[in-house]
């Protein structure tokens, strides 16, 4: 019971509060700032060369006001979007009209989701180990070089570095594609063929997010064990003749990455950004690549439902991530 | 302080970063001499590879890559400054407030303050800059960056003055009838001020990145020349497919060096202000 009261239910109004303020964010800034985005699609529409008399521009207004939700007061309008938030609708895309942005969506999610779990999974592994293995035996040669690399790579915003990758491998040494999830033509299917394609595909948009995953877990992973290093009951291990590779992993990496848990659940909506400027250097099919349609269409729509559903999927995650939390620490299951 | 530069200086990754920034900082400066205006088009022959007397080369817009990114340079640190300014300001209050107040003043501004650490960013940047677009000129994108840049600051800031109020002297004032804000400025600034600084750096290479997104994106006031919209040109006018590699590679090597360089600056700092490593490094120096 302790254990729901502490742990479970503060983790839970966290989520709460983040999806609260994330939302309310969503829905505000746009609305404080002096740009009408029902006046901007018009002059959009009318830039475009057609000709509307102004009966047919009022009646586009209308609508659109409608379909935004702009009718009434702010807090009417607010409470509007909640009610419609919870039941999944976010209107119809305004440029591939009338398929409703959901829709759109659910189509482009699981090449994210895909994306973002295998990349992250990957990295945090092969990271920590890293990290804390370098951190172990830090005069080695091999951990200097190592630390060099990922204190270069660490920096560097994901878009550069896809693009470096883009550069080198797909135009300079064309061995892999330059774009797409998959060939022009070749059929969706569960065969080795489709799913060999789709590796192909993946490979450079999961290896940046991999390398620059990697650097970042490194980093700090390192930072962690130099501390640990210097605990008393390491010394201890050590006086009592165990063996260098017992210590490493079974006393040090192994507290290490306890941290790196929360770590993890509190970089999620980096890597989730990354991942989709990652897509887009790459048009892979994901929300990225999405929401870079919509911005390029000026769909409000599509970005308002891609943007309000990520703050919750990624609340979400990290929830998750703090509630697999306790399996690895018995600190907090048995208190 | 000359003391403290000398120490840092015998670190490399001090050494070579201090370096690029003096040499970025130096660029920045010489575009208050350019012979070109940046946003005037077709002012110099277009797509010349690099040569005297545009040792950049020349883009298909006409423009001299070289003033080019002087202007870019320029304008990016400044977008970063402004930013991290002021979300400094914002971080010093919330962190000085919940950690000093602590009770439920403390949990309901660390509740709000972990909201913007999960919040996924990127996404609601893009949708405000998206509304804002081509308003979005220099000093609104830094204030918005830095609205959304504050909160793990916060975080360290708090848990600073966490320890700070725990500690002996600070019963000592309040019980000498010190003034709160007096204790705050004259007891706690000092102890603070390094982490700001150290926050500073790391706060500007976010910031500087999220410009970089945004301006790639088409996102910001493309006329203006910035390290992203340079590399958003590029891309847009086909630039790698032309093989023009002068002009992307421009923007992206002074875009990786800017970012190691304030990366190294900011890990070299901290590391010689943590107490723990700097005991390492004078046992080191005694040896």
């Amino acid at each position: 019971m302790l254990f729901i009261k502490r742990y479970l239910l503060p983790r839970i109004v966290q989520f709460l509060v983040v999806v609260f303020v994330g939302i309310t964010i969503v829905f505000f800034v746009p609305r404080l700032t002096p740009v009408d985005p029902v006046q901007q699609v018009i002059s959009q529409i009318t830039s475009q060369g057609a000709f509307m008399d102004p009966a047919a521009v009022d009646a586009l207004r209308q609508s659109l006001t409608e379909l935004y939700g702009l009718e009434g007061g702010m807090f009417q309008q607010y409470f509007a979007f909640w009610g419609r938030l919870i039941k999944g609708d976010f209107g119809p895309s305004l440029f591939q009209f009338p398929t409703p942005v959901m829709d759109l969506i659910m189509i482009s999610l699981p090449w994210t989701a895909g994306l973002l779990i295998t990349t992250t999974i990957i990295s945090w592994i092969i990271g920590n180990l890293l990290g804390g293995l370098a951190g172990y035996f830090k005069n080695k040669a091999w951990a200097k070089t190592l630390d060099n690399i990922s204190m270069v790579l660490r920096p560097i915003p994901y878009y550069i570095f896809s693009l470096l990758l883009l550069i080198l491998f797909a135009y300079l040494i064309p061995i892999f594609p330059s774009a797409g999830g998959y060939s022009v033509g070749r059929r969706i299917g569960f065969n080795w063929a489709f799913i060999s394609d789709l590796l192909i595909h993946s490979f450079l948009p999961a290896m940046s997010l991999v390398i620059l995953g990697i650097a970042a877990n490194f980093m700090t992973m390192k930072l962690i064990v130099s501390n640990i290093v210097a605990e008393d009951y390491v010394m201890y291990a050590k006086a009592g003749g165990l063996k260098e590779s017992t210590i490493a992993f079974k006393y040090v990496i192994k507290n290490g990455l306890l941290p790196q848990i929360t770590g993890l659940a509190l970089s999620l909506g980096q890597i989730f950004g990354g991942a989709l400027i990652t897509e887009i250097v790459f048009s892979y099919p994901g929300l990225g690549t999405l929401l870079y349609g919509a911005i390029n269409s000026g769909d409000y729509n599509l970005i308002m439902g891609v943007t309000s559903l990520s703050v919750i999927g990624i609340a979400g995650a990290t929830l998750l991530v703090d509630l697999i939390y306790p399996l690895f620490d018995p600190r907090i299951r048995y208190r | 302080m000359l003391e403290a530069f000398k120490e840092l200086m015998k670190d490399g990754r001090f050494k070579f970063a201090f370096i690029v920034i003096c040499v970025l900082a130096f660029m920045s400066i010489l575009s208050f001499f350019s012979p070109y205006d940046p946003l005037r088009w077709n002012v110099v022959p277009r797509d010349r590879p690099p040569s005297w007397p545009h040792i950049f080369g020349t883009t298909s817009q006409g423009q001299d890559l070289f003033w080019q990114s002087t202007f870019a340079i320029r304008n990016s640190l400044t977008i970063a400054l402004i930013a991290s300014g002021i979300s400094r300001v914002i971080a010093i209050i919330v962190g000085l407030v919940s950690g000093y107040k602590g009770g439920t003043v403390d949990t309901v501004l660390m509740s709000i303050n972990d909201s913007f650490v999960v919040m996924p960013l990127l996404p609601i940047l893009i949708l405000i800059a998206s509304v804002i677009r081509e308003n979005l000129n220099m000093v609104t994108l830094g204030i918005i960056l830095s609205l959304f840049g504050w909160a793990w600051d916060a975080r360290v800031i708090r848990s600073q003055i966490l320890s700070l109020r725990e500690r002996e002297f600070t019963y000592t004032a309040i019980l000498s009838g010190t003034k709160t804000f007096n204790l705050v400025v004259k007891e706690y600034f000092p102890f603070i001020i390094p982490i700001i600084f150290a926050t500073l750096i790391n706060n500007m290479i976010w910031a500087t990145g999220m410009e970089v997104t945004l301006a790639i994106l088409g996102l910001s006031n493309t006329e203006i020349p910035t390290i992203g919209t340079m590399i958003h040109w590029a891309v847009n006018y086909q630039s790698i497919l032309l093989g023009y590699w002068w002009w992307i590679l421009t923007p992206v090597i002074i875009s990786v060096f800017l970012f190691v360089a304030l990366y190294l600056l900011s890990t070299s700092l901290s590391e010689y202000l943590d107490p723990r490593t700097r005991i390492q490094r004078i046992g080191k120096a005694k040896e």
